[in-house]
């Protein structure tokens, strides 16, 4: 490669992913846009980790699948490598997707049910016609299992025959089959026991050494995504609300919003739960058809003030280096110039209608409508 | 079992003793899920039951509730709720006691309520069933009931469906439930796993204002050691139907005997550790677990196993037995801790 060391492997600009939500039995009529990812730029150095932590329809699912063109992107550039993605057509695009794999949430839902280990690991290579015909394939195959730590009598056997942290092998050996360049993990680990956490986690940071491989890891456990990250940024409602390097953000967390995702995240320890600081939100995640204004977060935000927030949107600022940040009142905040409010008063004062939307499909005449809109208690 | 309740009161308001479960098909050979578990629970006391995946922990729940199928399921031992006999009691006198005096939280709140019912029709008819109100009195319980567990404005909540709320809202729908006859007994089956942190964070902080405010009798079962760590008095470790470790919940993250205990401990990633501070996993999965009558089920994952571990090597099955004050072991080569170098007995004798 020709790129100089110094740029990153992935760069992501002005990433926007709308869904259009329609309505009409005759004539599709658009009548909204559920705003899954609001405008990202993020860049991923070669070989590092960068961890993507939210709470679900924050949009970092999404976010995973746009980079992959999964999604079509609706606005902004993805470059790996220096090319575009988001602009690439049919064989180019196929071409490229051979650098960049996905490993999937739901180890047994995304292999093939009817097909057995040796065939869900041949067919990424022979889509590729990589391997070097059905000799060479057969050797790299059983070289696929001994990395990840599955016995050649694998090769047999069908999905339903493997344990969950087995099948999660069994994804990410197809993943490296072709030996990508990006890996994006999407919640590799969460639907896997705890001792078998453990377990995968180890086996991404081997492999990550042994390949030289560069991690998009999209995660809702904080601390996996510590455990594993040299990057971390933390989405809300479909945008970037604060980027650094792991243990600065897990030492000092700037946005108010990471401050209380990392104070709701349990610890495994009675003398730090007795101590630490609790910071509790109020309500639901607001619809993101119907965001709120300026600062997203404003919403449920303890450190809220009368000005800026509700109706200037911030904008992600370098407060250090390497630490970005979207809230008008970060430094205030750090310094503790400012105090929080408790989860009752934000409810008081925002009024609490401010409605949920999880993944699940809403009424859309309630998006429509704007019941997302907070209203006065009274 | 030596189980005394750590709550100020004196009777327990829950003791299941030797309870076990045996699921049978035909043609199969039986399943036993639950394998002999004794525990105790005291007023505003909470109880954690802990393990993984198919260890038997919601089963144990169901079994206490009465919740079973009767076919092919055969539930052995006792279980008293404030003295009375659950097991073997008839469906009319289990009717009248679930609602009232013990209640049950599951896991996933939308497939646990009616989705063709409004909520407030859900939420009243506990108080109909069990409070002899009538319609309107029992409308305006219900709204203080969700008034009470955090659901905002909830009149119009009442006439609201299931899925226009979200999952933490249903969540406390289903708390409020649970609540609206202030029962004996809770036992919340992993209450917080299908939501996100920070509402999990609202639902815990919600469950430990009702133990101090209510004085109810908490069963928490989870997968979850933080979730533990925060909220449960006493906690049961459970492994491949049995229980394994019982001990305060300081014991038992500062000094884990159970080489499974220590294992889960030191496989969990956590937030105040540093980045690349390596996780030591335990060896295998959940299904390499061997019957308890052969030996000690965790022995083909164990690093401290020895031969006596096997049932053919001591003789006798490895036995459930006092380790220290407040503590339970069901080991033969437990962890040592540098802080007390002699065992845990010997620090329990210099307190």
């Amino acid at each position: 490669m020709t790129t100089p060391a110094a740029e990153p492997l992935l760069r992501v600009q002005g990433l926007k992913v709308h869904f259009p939500i329609k309505k009409g039995v005759f004539f599709d009529r658009t009548v909204g846009h559920v705003r899954a990812v609001d405008g990202v730029d993020l860049a991923i150095e070669r070989g590092s980790t960068y961890g993507l932590v939210g709470e679900s329809g924050c949009g970092k699912s999404t976010l995973g699948r746009a980079i992959l063109r999964l999604v079509e992107p609706t606005a902004g550039e993805v470059l790996f490598d220096g090319t575009d993605v988001a602009s690439l057509e049919r064989e180019p695009l196929r071409q490229m997707r051979q650098r960049m794999q996905m490993v999937f949430q739901d180890p047994l839902g995304s292999l093939d049910p009817r097909q057995n280990v040796e065939s869900l690991l041949a067919e990424p290579l022979r889509a590729h016609g990589l391997g070097g015909g059905t000799k060479g394939i057969a050797d790299k195959i059983r070289g696929l299992l001994d990395a990840v730590g599955l016995p050649s009598a694998a090769l047999r056997r069908y999905p339903h025959e493997f344990s969950g942290g087995q099948r999660q092998r069994i994804g990410i050996a197809r993943a490296i089959a072709l030996e990508p360049d990006l890996l994006i993990a999407d919640e590799p680990v969460s639907a896997l026991d705890v001792s078998v956490q453990a377990q995968v986690l180890n086996l991404l940071e081997e492999l990550q050494e042994r390949l030289q491989l560069t991690y998009l890891v999209i995660a809702h456990d904080l601390a996996v995504v510590r455990h594993i990250s040299d990057v971390v940024g933390v989405m809300y409602l479909g945008s970037l609300v604060e980027q650094a390097p792991a243990d600065a953000l897990y030492e000092q967390p700037l946005h108010p919003y990471t401050r209380a995702l990392m104070s709701a995240v349990p610890v495994p320890d009675p003398v730090v739960e007795e101590t630490r600081e609790r910071i509790l939100l109020a309500g639901d995640l607001p619809s993101p058809a119907n965001p709120p204004s300026g600062c997203r977060f404003h919403t449920r935000c303890p450190w809220r003030q009368e000005t800026r927030c509700d109706d200037e949107v911030p904008v992600l600022r370098e407060l250090a280096p390497g630490r970005l940040v979207s809230c008008h009142w970060a430094e205030e905040i750090r310094d503790g110039v400012l105090h929080p409010k408790s989860a009752e008063e934000v409810a008081a004062v925002m009024g609490v209608s401010v409605r949920a939307t999880g993944a699940e499909a809403q009424e859309t005449d309630a998006l429509v409508q704007g019941v997302d809109q907070p209203v006065e208690r009274t | 079992m030596s189980s005394v309740p750590g709550g100020p009161a004196g009777a327990p308001v829950l003791e299941v003793d030797d309870l076990a479960v045996t699921f049978a098909r035909r043609g199969e050979q039986a399943t036993r899920a639950v394998d002999g578990v004794s525990f105790a629970v005291g007023a505003s006391e909470t109880v954690g039951l802990v393990g993984e995946s198919g260890c038997g922990k919601s089963v144990t729940s169901l079994a206490i509730m009465g919740l079973l199928p009767r076919r092919g399921v055969t539930v052995s031992g006792s279980v008293r709720l404030e003295g009375q006999e659950l097991i073997g009691a008839s469906d009319s006198r289990l009717r009248t006691l679930r609602g009232a005096h013990m209640a049950m939280v599951f896991q996933d709140p939308l497939s646990s309520l009616n989705p063709t019912v409004q909520i407030g029709t859900q939420v009243t008819e506990v108080l109909l069933e069990h409070r002899d109100m009538s319609k309107s009195e029992a409308a305006t319980e219900a709204a203080d009931l969700l008034d009470r567990v955090g659901i905002p404005d909830p009149s119009r909540r009442l006439k609201e469906y299931p899925h226009q709320l979200s999952g933490g809202m249903r969540q406390r729908a289903l708390i409020a439930m649970a609540l609206a006859c202030s029962p004996r007994l809770l036992i919340a089956d992993e209450p917080t796993t299908a939501l996100d942190v920070t509402i999990q964070a609202q639902i815990l902080e919600l469950l430990r204002e009702l133990v101090v405010d209510t004085g109810t009798a908490l069963v928490m079962i989870t997968h979850d050691l933080g979730v533990v760590a925060g909220l449960c008095d006493r906690v049961h470790v459970m492994y491949s139907g049995k229980i394994i470790e019982t001990a305060d919940r300081h014991e038992l993250f500062a000094r884990p005997r159970q080489p499974y205990t220590g294992g889960l401990l030191a496989s969990v990633p956590r937030l105040d550790a540093g980045r690349g501070t390596p996780l030591t996993p335990i060896r295998g999965s959940a299904r390499d677990a061997i019957p308890w009558a052969e030996g000690c089920a965790f022995a083909p994952r164990c690093d401290n196993a020895q031969d006596d571990c096997l049932t053919e090597v001591s003789g006798s099955v490895v036995p459930l037995e006092y380790d220290g004050p407040g503590r339970e072991l069901r080991c033969r080569h437990p962890l040592e801790h540098p802080p007390a170098p002699s065992g845990a007995t010997a620090a329990g004798a210099a307190r």
